[in-house]
């Protein structure tokens, strides 16, 4: 690999780039990304269990470490929530503390060194089953994790649109909302447009959510990827080195701001849902 | 897979990004985190510290409620004394005077004895004198018989 970097790299991202997949049916849909489901999963767990922990030790008097960097993060939260999302927070909040801390551990998984996983098969099987085996462990450079997690969003927006304003209601602003008329005729007429532009801007939500954090993770492995290019040679390792640290340094930032991001639109969404036209 | 430089390389600049996150990040959320502790222990201790006064005020107010009792009865008890005093004073001064005008009264009434006494002595005198004029049908020598008479008068 070292004596050929170019062939040598485009062969390691191309074997990075590869899910560890489980067949579940002949076609192309009818897959699973075993490792994108395991580590988020993990990491779900992990989030509950800190903080499930966390709280039932929680006292009202002087908080410990632990307890005082939880409610920081669930304060900063909150505080988000109440200042876009004015009305019920008692599912919002929680709702939008989940994505949040999740999220944040999914992105985070993007800090560890790349290679990590081949050297703990290679450790554990040898470097031929390691070579067959594939495992990317930064679920949202998935696809299907963000598009997965912005769908339940959608879903949950859609329920609060009709929670606020009934099936009925919601069903009809869907055909009157956004544009307005006073006769019954324009009203008619007007209804097709209506319909179609709220189905376009209730798709686009889950899609530009997806989309937004499934491409800055996306980019950010792949920049980590052809980083390790430069380990190719001893003449660039250093380089490499210092290259790999400051793009891990700065993807701290992309990671909270991406989970942020996710966090604040969903809580946006929900509060647009629940705005009567 | 190969396992090569390039994991050696991605685990040196992983201890570096670790070094880097407890060097200058940690500490920052640390500081927030012990600021957010100072911040309710400071607040836990303000309100206990209320607590504590609002007691001492409490005990103070009842000290002081007590003591304004205590002196109220006081005065009470003085103004008691001094209308007790008063009154007795008065009966004394009263009894006094009774005794007093009694005194005059009697004094009085033995020198209006005296005086009407006289008075009869000296009537009794002149009617023995005319009486006896009367009888002997001439003038009495008043003076000459005066010593008589009077003796005749002392003896009513």
């Amino acid at each position: 690999m070292a004596s050929e970097p170019q062939g040598g790299l485009t062969e390691y991202i191309t074997h990075h780039l590869h899910h560890n997949v489980v067949s579940l049916g002949d076609s192309s849909f009818m897959k699973l990304h075993l490792d994108s489901l395991v580590v988020s999963f993990v990491l779900g767990v992990l989030f509950c269990l800190w903080f499930w922990l966390k709280a039932r030790k929680a006292t009202s008097g002087v908080p410990s470490k632990g307890q005082a960097l939880v409610e920081l993060i669930v304060e900063f939260v909150d505080t988000q929530v109440k200042d876009t999302f004015h009305g019920d927070r008692r599912t919002v909040t929680p709702l939008a503390l989940s994505i949040f801390m999740w999220v944040v551990f999914l992105n985070s998984m993007d800090l560890l060194p790349l290679d990590a996983p081949s050297w703990g098969v290679k450790a554990v099987a040898g470097a031929e089953t390691a070579h067959h085996t594939f495992f990317r462990w930064v679920p949202t450079a998935d696809i299907n994790t963000t598009m997965g997690l912005a769908l339940a969003v959608f879903f949950i927006v859609l329920g609060h649109g009709m929670k606020a304003k009934g099936a009925l209601g919601f069903g009809k602003e869907l055909m009157t909302a956004p544009f307005h008329a006073d006769n019954l005729v324009v009203k008619i007429i007007l209804v097709p447009f209506n319909f179609v532009l709220n189905v376009v801007e209730y798709l686009s939500k889950p899609v530009s959510l997806a989309m937004r954090l499934f491409g800055n993770m996306y980019g950010g492995e792949l920049v980590f990827m052809l980083i390790a290019g430069l380990f190719a040679s001893w003449l660039s390792f250093l380089p490499g080195v210092l290259f790999n640290t400051a793009w891990a340094i700065f993807h701290i930032l992309i990671i909270l701001l991406q989970a942020f991001i996710f966090m604040m639109l969903t809580i946006v969404y929900i509060a647009t849902a629940r705005e009567h036209h | 897979m190969n396992i090569n430089l390039t994991f050696l390389g991605q685990m040196v600049s992983f201890a570096i990004l670790v070094w880097f996150t407890t060097k200058f990040i940690w500490p920052q959320l640390n500081a927030a985190i012990e600021e957010r502790q100072k911040k309710v222990a400071e607040g836990l201790a303000a309100a206990e510290r209320a607590h504590a006064e609002l007691k001492d005020a409490d005990a103070k107010v009842a000290v002081e409620i007590k003591q304004a009792r205590q002196q109220a009865a006081e005065i009470i008890e003085k103004a008691q004394q001094q209308a007790n005093q008063i009154v007795d004073k008065a009966r004394v001064d009263a009894v006094a005077e009774a005794a007093r005008l009694k005194v005059a009264a009697a004094d009085e009434i033995v020198s209006m004895q005296q005086r009407a006494r006289e008075e009869l002595r000296g009537w009794v005198g002149r009617l023995a004198v005319q009486g006896a004029e009367k009888i002997v049908q001439r003038e009495v020598d008043a003076s000459a018989h005066k010593a008589m008479l009077d003796q005749l008068a002392a003896e009513i």
